[in-house]
């Protein structure tokens, strides 16, 4: 067997040292080493994004890097950014305007589309569906997850202008 | 989902890696691994050792020297579409960049992975081609720079011999216009015909074909005013989307598009 | 008053574990000692297995054990049976793991049992299987024509069913008398459903007591129970509990029961440790039942004025290489039945044969026969318009059953019982503003640019099923559903229900009914499903049959609670029962609010039962089987717009309209985002998605790299309007929706691409219209339209 490798990674603000099968990947280690089970595996070719995670606050593929690559990285996962009581405004656009049926593909959606906001607060339409092109839906025809961006995109601007004002 | 076993090892220079992989003959370096990782979940590599190379100080970033923009080759495709250097010295490649995979792609894969892997199907090759790039090849016995035209040999195969490694691309900051214009699989979303060209300051035009072939190419007749049959179905791909025939009617297309805009 | 939920667009209850990561699907769950399981799957498509050299793999560390199919034979466990039968039927065995012959890429051969994911997938390559590789034979025309390969000995010549459906004279009939007779040849391709989350299943096995748990991705639990262990596994019902938790989407595909299901039974009862398996994604192009695959001639026989007369049609379905829960019954009675559509076609022949292939099994996928209906009927009409110089629009008018003539029993057995399609396509039209985008389509064709119309007025089946019927027809399952209501002594309602929730939004919208019903907050309702162990036996979710069968079943057990409530009330108020009333929540004395009992003191007095009248049971909660009389029939109108780019050949869906009408809407979110995902599926097939197997028998788009999944960008915002006709035979009116917006969508897009090509003299082509299709009949028609000047 391959030598473990140490690594030190902080995943939302939790930090852990510990000796990982340089095969094994971020997502394994999400889910089965610290139980984040909110990332999930949806496809073996890099393509549906349901594993989307934050590495040092860009999006990334949690199923498309070993877990030894964020070794000194942060990680924020769908666990990480919000809670019922303190939502992030995605995780509550996608719940105002009904942005999910099966709820298996959203916690990558969620992360993606935070990226998008993160550079881009108040994208169109077509720059969020462009922004999407690496999450895939079966459930929603993607129409109320475009309007759940829009919903958080416009709760982010109400928070910044309060903050302004 | 798991790849075969394997040791990993991470330098931190360029010495260390040249080093590593003389150890390790059938390893891979691994930079965004963007290419190489899903090829090895599906086991088709499965290489005994991965170098990872990706935070070699001096390998990520864009920066002008002279008139030649240097471009490290851990450099992500999200830096060169957000980079405003490039934007205005050689535009070709934020927009290539922004066409590539998904942003969650973009902000892992980097372009000296990407060209070392040479998918036929991948954009970059045509803006190097087009651009006039040399990239920088080094190995335990030095460096040498391999312009764009010898580095692409063909399908997965590049100028890059073992042991050596790809460590920066030099593109001469010479761009007036540019355009590349890319048909993508609906799919996989790669190019099935990308046509770059470029007008250089010298009052040449540069252009060149990727996704098509086996490997990316110049477009002669383009770059000497045809705008029609600029390649031969013959040297084209044929898969179950996109036939040769097609795809060679599809060069035609995006030449005039992008000559348009150029 | 209590605020009335139903109709009400009231966020979903089950939304904060989803959006928090919190979720628990099969794959999330690990428990102590748990193995896990990987394939070894046959890379052809047709073998013999010679022999199976398992010593390499065993022999690597953490590798438990390596099943074949010969264990499993050995130890009695049955092949998996299909769940309809039809007459003379030709079955070949489906064994979890084949012990002979594999008949498709991907059929299992060996399981490995391991320490770890890694070290079973590891082992997975040292298996050294040695094949007799056979001819094989993936496309049903070809498996049918003489001299084919073999795919089993059980179906000479491929055939698994031959099957008939209406009037073959009256038709002929029909055909003799008519102006003129349109005839297409349509192929509605294979579809990989694609449910998000890959199938997984976990199964725990207890010496104590010799009992099974399997946790698995299931739409209906109790079937699984049934079929793995009584027939399958020969364990007895209580001694296996299912349990299906959060579920990725099914889409149909979770429907049967799969091979894995039984390796990681079996097992975990011989490694004594739980074993899990999860697809990946891989495994799931080559191993969840795809759907449609049909190659059909259909002829309409007309007058020239637009009359509809008599529809012929005879179909080759492939059903792959093995026959899984309801094959039998998708191209049969789910797609026969469905193809008098809104019209009044005086006369229908259909003649279905079941072909057996070397490809994965065809079962159910959203809709289920449905769509392939609906395109054979709604392309032809559209195709009869075309070729009488009529508007789409316009011969749908005049062919429609009117509302006066319900109940409307057409050629193909089913009596429709309600309908008004006029109202639906008009406000489709308005909303797309039809008559100015088709003036606005002939400008642009004039500058070269081409969009496309499409018209699809669809109607549908569902809500399956009255038992008894369907058991007439072959099922050999029940299709009434169960709900148990349970109310706490607290006043907390628990609704048990056999319907099974994988992103219907069940846990919100029976919620919403059960408050109406109970006159109780809707947050004090929680649902409860997916878990053998807890529910009353139920048929699951599928056929959009949860609204107008399951939560009948729910509506019918509140009613019994307000029943017994009324009793007890009445007792504590010293009242006659005749005299009471329930009203904002409370159970009064007619008129006289002040004489009143809560819910809460009634449920408390029922589980006290210390002042309680003397005739009554203690306790409040109520079963109640609901079978339904009939199916309910929804219908609407959708209206796709697409654009094509001459030069690439690339099509564009731009619009889409879509008015339905599932009957009164319980939540407006819910239904909607049905509609929505629907319609990106049927889309999906329309422009994006195939399933293509090469002449040597492989899955060419096995993964997402070939396989075209419909992408935000290749959406639009829909543009969506309702009517509401109820079903009169169920006690809400409700009618179902989860399968509308794919069955109406898929020929409302293909007719919009046929309409677009109409400059090119594109009479038809087939599906998906991908780029080079598109251009190739471009390309082909410029070059003749270039010969000719």
């Amino acid at each position: 067997m391959a030598d473990k490798v140490p690594i030190t990674l902080t995943v939302n603000g939790t930090k852990h040292s510990v000796h990982v099968e340089p095969r094994t990947l971020l997502v394994q280690f999400l889910r089965e080493h610290l139980s984040l089970t909110g990332t999930h595996v949806g496809c073996d070719t890099s393509q549906c994004g349901a594993c989307t995670v934050h590495l040092d606050g860009m999006a990334v593929k949690s199923c498309t890097m070993f877990a030894v690559q964020a070794d000194g990285s942060s990680v924020t996962t769908i666990e990480g950014i919000g809670e019922i009581g303190h939502l992030h405004p995605l995780q509550q656009g996608f719940w105002e305007m009904h942005g999910l049926q099966c709820g298996f593909c959203t916690p990558g959606m969620i992360m993606s589309a935070a990226d998008l906001l993160q550079h881009n607060a108040k994208p169109s339409e077509a720059e969020i569906r462009h922004a999407l092109e690496g999450n895939f839906c079966r459930c929603t025809g993607y129409h109320n997850i475009v309007r759940a961006v829009q919903h958080a995109s416009g709760q982010i601007q109400n928070q910044a202008q309060a903050a302004d004002d | 989902m798991y790849t075969a076993e394997f040791d990993y090892k991470k330098v931190s220079s360029v010495a260390d890696a040249l080093a590593a992989l003389k150890a390790h003959p059938d390893a891979k370096l691994l930079a965004g691994g963007h290419s190489l990782i899903p090829t090895m979940k599906l086991r088709l590599a499965s290489p005994s050792a991965l170098i990872d190379v990706s935070s070699i100080p001096g390998l990520k970033g864009i920066r002008l020297e002279g008139d030649v923009i240097v471009i490290g080759a851990m450099t992500t495709h999200r830096d060169i579409e957000h980079s405003s250097l490039l934007k205005d010295k050689c535009p070709i490649l934020p927009e290539q960049a922004a066409l590539i995979g998904d942003p969650m792609v973009r902000n892992k894969g980097t372009i000296g992975g990407s060209l070392a892997h040479a998918d036929p199907a991948a954009d970059y090759p045509a803006s190097m081609l087009a651009l006039g790039a040399k990239m920088k090849i080094e190995s335990s016995s030095g460096a040498r720079v391999v312009t764009a035209d010898d580095f692409f040999v063909g399908m997965f195969q590049t100028a890059v011999a073992e042991g050596e490694m790809l460590t920066e691309i030099h593109i001469p900051a010479n761009t007036k216009s540019s355009a590349y214009e890319k048909f993508a699989h609906p799919a996989s979303r790669y190019a099935i015909v990308g046509v770059a060209v470029v007008k250089h300051a010298d009052g040449t035009t540069r252009a060149a074909l990727t996704g098509a072939g086996a490997s990316a190419v110049r477009l002669p007749k383009l770059e000497a005013g045809s705008i029609s049959s600029l390649v031969s179905a013959a040297d084209l791909l044929s898969d179950n989307f996109a036939s040769a025939e097609y795809r060679a009617h599809l060069v035609d297309v995006m030449a005039k598009k992008a000559l348009a805009r150029v | 008053m209590a605020e009335k939920m139903f109709g009400k667009a009231l966020k979903r209850v089950e939304d904060p574990r989803f959006i928090t990561g919190t979720g628990n699907y099969t794959d999330d769950i690990a428990v102590h000692g748990m193995v896990h399981a990987a394939m070894v799957r046959s890379p052809y498509p047709h073998a013999k297995i010679k022999s199976i050299d398992s010593s390499a793999a065993l022999a690597l560390p953490g590798v438990i054990a390596i099943l074949t199919g010969k264990d499993l034979v050995g130890a009695g466990i049955n092949p998996i049976p299909t769940g309809w039968l039809l007459p003379d039927l030709k079955i070949s065995a489906h064994h979890a793991i084949q012990p002979e012959e594999v008949n498709h890429v991907g059929d299992i051969v060996a399981a490995i049992i391991a320490e770890t994911r890694a070290i079973a997938e590891d082992a997975v390559a040292l298996v050294d299987v040695d094949y007799d590789v056979l001819e094989s034979v993936s496309l049903g025309s070809t498996a049918l024509a003489a001299g084919a390969v073999q795919v089993h000995p059980e179906a000479p010549g491929n055939l698994a069913f031959d099957w008939t459906i209406g009037d073959a004279a009256a038709t002929d009939a029909e055909f003799a008398k008519a102006d003129k007779i349109v005839k297409l040849e349509l192929r509605n391709h294979r579809l990989v459903p694609n449910a998000i989350e890959p199938r997984a299943s976990l199964a725990e096995y207890k010496r104590a007591g010799d009992e099974y748990t399997l946790h698995t991705t299931s739409q209906n639990p109790h079937i699984h129970r049934v079929m793995i262990g009584a027939f399958v596994m020969g364990i007895p019902e209580h001694k296996l509990r299912i349990v299906s938790p959060d579920v990725g989407g099914g889409f149909g595909s979770k429907i049967f029961q799969y091979p894995e299901e039984v390796i990681v039974l079996f097992a975990a009862k011989k490694v004594n440790r739980p074993v899990k398996w999860t697809a990946r994604r891989s495994e799931s192009f080559v191993s969840d039942a795809h759907g449609r695959d049909h190659e059909t001639v259909a002829e309409a026989a007309v007058m020239n004025d637009g009359t509809l007369l008599a529809l012929r049609v005879n179909t080759i379905a492939n059903l792959g290489a093995y026959l899984t829960t309801f094959a039998p019954a998708v191209p049969t009675y789910l797609y026969g039945t469905l193809l008098n559509g809104t019209y009044k076609w005086k006369a229908i022949h259909a003649h279905v044969r079941g072909v057996y292939t070397n490809t994965v099994g065809v079962d159910a996928y959203r809709g289920a026969g449905r769509p392939e209906a609906t395109y054979v009927v709604e392309r032809i009409v559209s195709t009869v318009a075309r070729e009488l110089g009529m508007d789409p629009v316009d011969i749908r008018r005049k062919n429609f059953i009117q509302p006066s003539e319900f109940p409307y029993q057409t050629p193909v057995a089913l009596q429709y019982d309600s309908g008004n399609y006029e109202p639906a396509m008009d406000m489709a039209l308005e909303k797309l503003g039809y008559k100015a985008l088709r003036a606005k389509q002939a400008e642009m064709r004039k500058q070269g640019k081409y969009i496309g119309i499409g018209v699809c007025t669809y109607l549908e089946a569902c809500g399956l099923a009255p038992s008894a019927l369907v058991g007439s027809l072959g099922a050999q399952a029940g299709q009434w559903e169960s709900a148990l209501v349970r109310v706490a002594a607290t006043g907390v309602v628990e609704v048990l229900t056999g319907s099974h929730s994988h992103g219907q939004g069940h846990e919100t919208a029976f919620a919403q009914v059960v408050a109406d019903e109970l006159q109780v907050p809707v947050e004090h309702v929680v649902l409860v499903h997916g878990d053998t162990a807890r529910l009353p036996h139920g048929w699951g979710s599928y056929g959009s049959r949860s609204a107008p069968v399951g939560l009948s079943a729910i509506t019918m057990a509140c009613r019994k609670i307000t029943d017994k409530a009324k009793k007890i009330a009445a007792h504590l108020l010293e009242a006659s029962v005749e005299d009471m009333e329930h009203v904002d929540g409370k159970y009064q004395v007619k008129g006289v609010p002040e004489r009143s009992k809560s819910f809460f003191e009634v449920a408390l007095m029922a589980h006290l039962a210390h002042n309680y009248p003397a005739d009554l049971e203690p306790g409040l909660e109520a079963t109640h089987f609901y079978d339904p009389k009939n199916f309910v029939y929804p219908f609407g109108t959708h209206l796709a717009v697409v654009e094509v780019d001459a030069d690439t050949g690339r099509t564009k869906l731009i619009r889409y309209v879509c008015v339905d009408d599932c009957g009164p809407i319980v939540n407006p979110l819910i239904v909607e985002g049905q509609v929505h995902g629907g319609v990106a599926q049927g889309m999906g097939q329309a422009l994006l998605e195939n399933t293509v197997y090469d002449a040597s028998g492989q899955l060419v788009s096995g993964s997402y790299l070939e396989y075209t999944m419909p992408r935000a960008d290749d959406m639009v915002q829909l543009e969506i309007g309702h009517t509401v006709t109820p079903s009169p035979h169920n006690p809400l009116g409700l009618k179902g929706i989860g399968e509308a917006g794919t069955i109406a969508s898929t020929a409302a897009v293909a007719n919009a691409v046929i309409d677009a090509l109409e400059p090119f003299g594109v009479r038809h082509m087939d599906m998906p219209f991908t780029s080079e299709k598109v251009w190739q009949v471009i390309h082909a028609s410029q070059l003749a339209q270039a010969a000719d000047d």
